[in-house]
């Protein structure tokens, strides 16, 4: 049972949370995660660690509300238990000084970027960040970000913040700017394909960190599965980082939707639920 | 061995077990027939996750036990990983004693209402009981009057919580909760030592709550257990996992002084054809887990499961008749099983094959998969298959299964369960630069004592075996728990 310490909304679908887990937040590093269960009903899902507090005792949780298990979370409030939580996982990301480094986050992998462009910058590299979303409401930590990157840069759909257009543009603005020596890439698999492919014109190396469907994240399931280099890994131990180059994209995609009828089912009959 | 012989002979000479004997004719006891066990209708079974043997009723018992001819050296004792005291827990329940019996039990046996009901019998004590290679007949039914003793403890309401020695506040730690880890913990704690168990999942148990499915094992029946061992002081710590959420060197700066690694045989292999990874295909494990350990195919619960119409498991043992047995409860139509050797070969418990046969699974024997094609959307809808011929015995004395040339074949399926074993987890090896493994990953261990290479480790179950048997990860918990007990002994004396 872990405790919420305090809960806070970036948006109306992306709240962080601060969560009592006092082994977990000296043994973690950048690029880590955890796998929580809300209830006893509930599923387990995994979510990076965003940042932690050894003093405290705590680690902080960046979610965003996209089907019942988020939207469970969402609704703890301060002082509530989840159920289970169990980490850190996954490897830590390599960080070295390299120079220039390009990280590019969209949506919610906007919270998995934040601890490792913090750690890139404490390594002494210049940091530029582009964050990428829809629209306004879903660009979200701008603000840690700009403390922890030498430049930010903020690209919408609907240009309601920052440059209008995709992330891929930001990054080639970049790129075309200034020598960049290593780029990173977290968000939605269809982002990470085309941010990979950017990068791969200008032979920078680059890693991008999955978020796939996963059960026990120990390596004992396989749900996880992703095709890299044309060899089958485990997100869960193997990475999450991988070398985006090498990363089978297509395979990913289609494996994320996997439960996709069932998820939205789910979803809706949840949300009927609270709202009564 | 010779040991436990010699103790058998002196219970064998109490004058109550001479009378017993004495009271019915071997030649009158050899004539009985072997009790059959109580089942589930298999069309009813094969829809729900009730268990599908129900025990044995006391008479049924009685009227087995009377058959065990009390032997002057009971040979079957020597089938047993654990040396179980067979004999004389029948002896127990031909007398009606069946709480004495279940207290025979717990002497060597940490989970006997588990190992009744899954142990592989027929190919240990059973197999070298008197009936078995005296007289060609079928054994003494010792699993299930194993079983029938241990449920009737458990459902007496009066568990016996076995005797603990003063506490002395030594403190030791398992990591894995699994067989292993609980019969270690078990004796651990009758030492008298301050016993914690780390477990990585959100369940204790191990692949007895996230593998072998209710309807073979309820898990209610180990929850039991479970609790006795909490009355025993043994704590259980779980969401961590030793190597990451804390290092062995953590543990070892909170005062631990030795450790029982029993963290299993997780990692599912698969056969890396083409097509592996699309949807629709799952290690046994990741369906299985999904079923036993989050509940998938109850409403109420939130991680999803896929319920196929027409599925395939690949391979041949318990695994595998988990796996498709599992799939036939979710609705499957066709669930069927693929193995590249005969029926003959396969390493699943005889009972778990009858089962299986009784509801419907049909046997695709001596075929092996190919490759797997899908959907527009990445779901697996065929499979090519290849017939297979058994040729010369292999290293595992098994016929090695030859491919036909030419036999390809196709086969419409839209979920696959691939069951192909496991290999040990690397964890632990992987945190520990120090320790020695084989070349497959498997921690080694001094065969008496259960030591790893590094003095305060002692290591047991299938990280140490590979893929065994839950009696095989017990009889080695208890192993370390005295060679523990002895390196501690020692250490503190000097
Ligand atoms: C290593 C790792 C780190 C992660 N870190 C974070 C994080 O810091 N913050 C955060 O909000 N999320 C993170 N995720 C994703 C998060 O786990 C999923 O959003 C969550 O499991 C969805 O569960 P749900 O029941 O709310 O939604 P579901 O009902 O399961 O899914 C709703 C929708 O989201 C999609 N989806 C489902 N699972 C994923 C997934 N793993 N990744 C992307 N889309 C998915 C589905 O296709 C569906 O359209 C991470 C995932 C991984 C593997
Ligand atoms: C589906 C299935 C059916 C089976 N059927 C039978 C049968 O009928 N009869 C039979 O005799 N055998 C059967 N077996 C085999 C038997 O279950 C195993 O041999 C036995 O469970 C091994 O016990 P163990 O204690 O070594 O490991 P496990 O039972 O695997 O337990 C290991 C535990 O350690 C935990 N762990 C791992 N790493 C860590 C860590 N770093 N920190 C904390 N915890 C950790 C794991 O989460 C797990 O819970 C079956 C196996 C499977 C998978
Ligand atoms: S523990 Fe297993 S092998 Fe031993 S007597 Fe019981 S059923 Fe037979
Ligand atoms: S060998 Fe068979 S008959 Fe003899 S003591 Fe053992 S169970 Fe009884
Ligand atoms: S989540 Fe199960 S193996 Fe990665």
């Amino acid at each position: 049972m872990n405790r919420i310490i305090k809960k806070e909304f970036f948006s109306e679908k992306v709240a962080k949370i601060v969560v009592e887990a006092p082994e977990i937040a000296k043994s973690r590093k950048a690029g880590h995660f955890v796998i929580l269960r809300v209830d006893e009903k509930g599923e387990r899902i995994p979510l990076t660690i965003a940042g932690a507090d050894i003093e405290k005792g705590t680690i902080d949780l960046v979610v965003q509300d996209v089907g019942v298990s988020s939207a469970k979370l969402m609704r703890l409030n301060e002082g509530e238990f989840i159920l289970d939580l169990v980490g850190p996982l996954g490897k830590a990301t390599h960080i070295e000084k390299v120079g220039t480094v390009l990280a590019a986050g969209g949506g919610v992998g906007i919270a998995p970027l934040l601890p490792i462009v913090e750690a890139y910058k404490k390594a002494g590299n210049r940091v530029i960040t582009v964050l990428a979303a829809r629209n306004k409401d879903l660009v979200i930590l701008e603000e840690q970000m700009r403390q922890h990157s030498d430049e930010v840069i903020v690209m919408t759909d609907d240009g309601s913040s920052g440059n209008k257009g995709l992330v891929t543009k930001g990054m080639e603005d970049v790129i075309k700017r200034e020598k960049v020596d290593e780029a990173v890439t977290i968000g939605p698999a269809i982002m990470m394909k085309f941010a990979a492919l950017t990068t791969k014109k200008y032979n920078i190396p680059t890693v991008a960190s999955l978020n796939t469907i996963m059960v026990d994240g120990t390596g004992m399931c396989g749900a996880c599965r992703v095709t890299v280099g044309g060899e089958t890994k485990f997100v869960c131990v193997d990475g999450p980082e991988f070398d985006a180059n090498k990363i089978d994209f297509d395979e990913m995609l289609y494996r994320l939707s996997a439960y996709k009828s069932q998820e939205e089912e789910a979803y809706k009959k949840y949300l009927e639920q609270v709202s009564t | 061995m010779d040991e436990i012989l010699a103790y058998l002979k002196e219970e064998r000479s109490e004058e109550w077990r001479a009378e017993l004997r004495k009271s019915i004719k071997v030649k009158e006891r050899t004539k009985k027939i072997r009790v059959e066990m109580n089942e589930e209708d298999p069309d009813v079974r094969n829809k729900n996750n009730i268990e599908v043997n129900s025990g044995l009723t006391e008479e049924q018992a009685v009227l087995e036990a009377l058959r065990c001819i009390d032997c002057p050296t009971p040979t079957c004792v020597s089938g047993c990983p654990v040396g179980i005291h067979i004999p004389s827990f029948i002896k127990k329940i031909e007398t009606r004693d069946f709480l004495g019996a279940a207290t025979i039990l717990k002497e060597t046996n940490t989970l006997p209402a588990v190992c009744g009901r899954v142990c592989p019998q027929e190919k240990q004590c059973e197999a070298q009981c008197f009936y078995t290679i005296k007289m060609n007949e079928p054994p003494v039914a010792i699993g299930h009057l194993e079983r029938f003793a241990a449920d009737y403890e458990q459902n007496s309401g009066q568990m016996g919580v076995p005797l603990v020695a003063e506490n002395n506040k030594i403190k030791v730690a398992s990591i894995g909760s699994g067989p292993a880890g609980l019969a270690w913990a078990a004796d651990m704690a009758k030492f008298g030592y301050d016993v914690t168990v780390y477990e990585a999942l959100h369940e204790i148990g191990g692949v007895l709550k996230y593998g072998i499915p209710e309807f073979r094992l309820p898990n209610s029946v180990v929850d039991i257990e479970i609790d006795s061992m909490k009355k025993m002081g043994v704590k259980f710590i779980t969401n961590f996992i030793v190597g990451k959420t804390a290092s062995f060197d953590n543990l070892r700066e909170l005062g631990y002084k030795a450790f029982f690694v029993g963290s299993g045989a997780g990692l599912p292999r698969f056969m890396n054809i083409p097509g592996e990874n699309y949807i629709g295909i799952f290690s046994s494990n990741e369906y299985l887990t999904r079923v036993n350990l989050m509940n998938a195919a109850s409403d109420e619960f939130d991680t999803p499961v896929m319920s196929g119409k027409n599925v395939a498991v690949i391979g041949g043992g318990n695994t595998a008749m988990d796996s498709v047995r599992t799939a036939k409860r979710l609705g499957a139509d066709r669930s069927m099983i693929i193995y590249r050797r005969s029926l003959k070969e396969m390493p699943a418990r005889v009972e778990e094959v009858k089962h299986a046969q009784e509801e419907g699974i049909e046997f695709l024997n001596l075929n092996n998969p190919l490759e797997y094609y899908a959907d527009e959307n990445g779901r697996v809808n065929r499979m090519k298959v290849q017939k297979m011929e058994l040729g010369e015995p292999d290293e595992s004395g098994r016929r090695r299964p030859v491919s036909i040339e030419g036999s390809e074949y196709f086969l419409d399926v839209d979920t696959v369960i691939v069951s192909v074993g496991v290999s040990p987890n690397p964890l632990i090896p992987a945190s520990l630069k120090d320790l020695k493994v084989t070349r497959w990953g498997t921690i080694i261990v001094d065969e008496d004592t259960m030591q790893s290479s590094i003095p305060d480790i002692f290591a047991g179950g299938d990280i140490v075996r590979g893929g065994a048997t839950v009696i095989l990860a017990m009889g080695d918990g208890r192993k370390a728990a005295a060679g523990m007990h002895k390196y501690i002994q020692e250490k503190v004396s000097n």
